[in-house]
């Protein structure tokens, strides 16, 4: 193995703002600090942790307030379910507040089943964590060199990470202690509670949906979640967790049929909660059954309508599951969309063939790759194969049609 | 600005052509970079800016321009542009409540069958008073021809607004601003998905992306690269003019392919890249 062993060279283009420079930037005093939040590097913006780290560094290092994460559901919700409790139990580590609204099962039951944080060193409410760049560079010191001109190599790393550690980790297998979930306030929102009122005024929104945007305007005004709203006392993030939205149990029949009654509803929703959503301190995750959804127009009107966009799909169920390409992953991710917001240049992901893997301390998207093939009977024309189903999987991103030419 | 694209449109702040009507789009692939350059050569110009900003707040918008140079704010003190933030208009229609007074130009959301009459409405009333009345007494500054932009006008058909509406809007748009007033109107589209499947049932974007070509004067349309992501090279914008000369109307396409920026936006000549030159 040719892996060069110093790791002052960083893994990928992300640099962390501490190395580049000891000039510090007059900041902003009026930049408010909330615990579990950071200023974004390419600009300025306030960025909190999905808590998973390497979907952090996908999004740029992190959600940025204001802005929505669309999460495409796998084909039984197992792993976009997951992602959607990561990200509140990250809030509840983080103390922030949440706002869970499902319509599936009860909100009480995602919160119960939130993953148990692996709190080694740090209390539960420690301030954002310092980076450790002090002891990566004490390992470099006493780092092996190989060969010089392996040095200045990026380090062969397939698992997406940043190089300040940001978020929390969770251990999948053990759910969390009621004082630490408890400790967090949570408001929750479940269809079947908020009786419906006939407003003759919605005729594009089901009665859930404009509850729901109703019940969300409430909260952030009368909890001063508002950007407008006066500074007197110290300000918190709202993490806002949408299940399954679009689903039959939300009232929405864009999953029943082909042309749905109401086909503007769930972006007309989406529409609100943007505009919810910028005026205040709050960042949500919405998960979206997108397999059942037939009209892939309305699914594509449905990303523009969020920030962040991301795919999952998984091998569950799936021949897929049993081809060895994929025994090392759960899964395919696919990037749908990245935030344009406050900048130009949006940080496209250096790769588009992301898998995911869910480990019991970790959910990981990592880079995707071949497995070193040591067997010896394996033949030439299946790997050929192999490698084409590769090629159709990753067939994903902006511009993709198809490989016929070369532009340059 | 992006002086590249200037010199390619052959426009620049002191001379443009008035009266047009340009048409952004993109499929699979995301213009909104090209609004933020047209936002920032007409306040540049000193033209009077309409800006119907239905997709993304005032905040959004300002933080680009003050990075290309311009001040929205400023723009907005002086009375040069009139922004309408469609995002925060359309929650006291969607979140009705009793003490609040209604938003007149996104009325359409509370029942969207009625059509785009109400924001027309808001663009018609403001144009033409400001055009007619400015002679203030306390010196106001003198604006140039009227100029109205719209921030993805597709995503009023996401809110339920009929295809036929958005043309209607958009006819009406051209025949106030454009021909009346001799300004300019940039619209942009954004649709997804293959071009031509089948041409039984159209979708509404592409239906919408065809009546807006018919209708426009100039187009950039914006694609991912054919064959496949790239780090260097963004995507590829298809500048298309149609010019009417005596009887004879003929039209003039090139391609460019671009990279944007933090602080603006190249574009070059297929295969001239500096990633591979």
């Amino acid at each position: 193995m040719a892996a060069p062993m110093s790791s002052v060279a960083k893994p990928s283009a992300e640099r962390s703002p501490f190395n580049t420079t000891s000039f510090q930037k007059k900041t902003r005093s009026k930049l408010i600090s909330i615990p579990g939040t950071r200023p974004s590097v390419q600009n300025g913006q306030l960025l909190v942790s999905t808590g998973v780290t390497s979907l952090d560094y996908l999004l740029g290092g992190g959600l940025a307030v204001g802005t929505v994460l669309l999460i495409e559901e796998d084909r039984y919700d197992s792993y976009s379910r997951m992602i959607l409790k990561y990200f509140l139990a990250e809030g509840v580590v983080c103390r922030h507040e949440l706002f869970v609204a499902a319509a599936q099962d009860n909100p009480d039951d995602i919160l119960q089943e939130l993953p148990a944080p692996i709190l080694d060193d740090v209390a539960i409410h420690k301030p954002v964590e310092q980076p450790r760049l002090s002891c990566e560079a004490q390992n470099s010191l006493d780092a092996m060199k190989i060969a010089w001109r392996y040095q200045n190599l990026p380090k062969v790393q397939s698992a997406l990470a940043s190089s300040s550690r940001f978020g929390h980790y969770y251990d999948v297998s053990k759910t969390m202690e009621p004082e630490i979930r408890q400790a967090a306030k949570c408001h929750r929102f479940y269809p079947t509670e908020h009786p419906t009122q006939s407003s003759p005024t919605h005729s594009t929104m089901p009665e859930s949906y404009s509850a729901l945007l109703k019940s969300l305007q409430e909260v952030i005004h009368r909890e001063g979640f508002d950007v407008a709203a006066p500074m007197s006392k110290s300000r918190n993030i709202l993490r806002i967790g949408l299940h399954s939205l679009g689903s039959a149990l939300w009232g929405d029949d864009l999953c029943c049929h082909d042309n749905p009654r109401n086909g503007h509803a769930l972006t007309t929703f989406l529409y609100g909660l943007r505009a919810l959503l910028r005026s205040s301190l709050s960042v949500a995750v919405v998960t979206v059954p997108s397999h059942l959804i037939q009209d892939r127009a309305l699914m594509g009107s449905v990303t523009r309508l969020c920030d962040n966009a991301i795919a999952l799909e998984s091998f569950k169920g799936s021949e897929r599951e049993t081809n060895p390409l994929y025994k090392d992953y759960h899964g395919l991710l696919h990037v749908r969309q990245v935030p344009h917001l406050n900048c130009l240049a949006s940080k496209l992901p250096d790769h588009k063939d992301l898998a995911f893997k869910l480990k019991r301390k970790q959910f990981s998207i990592e880079r995707m790759h071949l497995p070193p093939d040591l067997s010896e009977t394996v033949s030439r024309v299946s790997r050929g194969e192999l490698a084409g189903a590769v090629m159709v999987a990753s067939g994903c991103g902006s511009g993709t049609s198809g490989n016929k030419h070369l532009d340059f | 600005m992006y002086t590249e694209l200037n010199s390619i449109l052959n426009t620049s702040p002191d001379s443009f052509t008035q009266g047009e009507f340009v048409l952004l789009s993109d499929r699979k692939s995301d213009a909104s970079f090209l609004i933020h350059h047209f936002l920032s050569l007409y306040l540049r110009a000193r033209c009077k800016v309409w800006f119907l900003g239905l997709v993304q707040s005032f905040n959004h918008y300002s933080a680009i321009s003050q990075r290309l140079g311009v001040s929205l704010v400023q723009a907005k003190e002086k009375g040069q542009l009139v922004f309408l933030e469609g995002l925060n208009e359309s929650l006291s229609v969607l979140i009705p409540q009793e003490t609040d007074t209604r938003s007149q130009a996104m009325g359409f959301l509370s029942d969207p069958a009625v059509g785009l009459k109400s924001l027309y409405e808001f663009v018609r009333s403001s144009v033409t008073s400001s055009g007619g009345g400015e002679e203030e007494a306390d010196g106001a500054e003198e604006w140039g021809p009227p100029v109205l932009l719209v921030d993805d006008i597709s995503v009023l058909l996401s809110l339920g607004v009929s295809v036929g509406a958005v043309l209607d809007f958009s006819h009406y748009c051209r025949a106030t601003v454009c021909s009346q007033l001799q300004g300019n109107v940039v619209m942009l589209v954004r649709c997804d998905g293959e071009e031509e499947e089948d041409d039984g049932d159209d979708e509404g974007s592409e239906r919408l992306l065809k009546g807006l070509t018919h209708q426009c004067s100039l187009t950039l349309h914006v694609q991912g690269l054919p064959t496949g992501f790239c780090r260097d090279i963004h995507g590829q914008v298809e500048v298309c003019w149609r010019r009417r000369q005596g009887d004879w109307q003929y039209t003039q396409k090139k391609l460019f392919q671009y990279k944007v920026h933090d602080k603006g936006a190249s574009f070059f000549a297929p295969g001239t890249s500096s990633a591979v030159l």
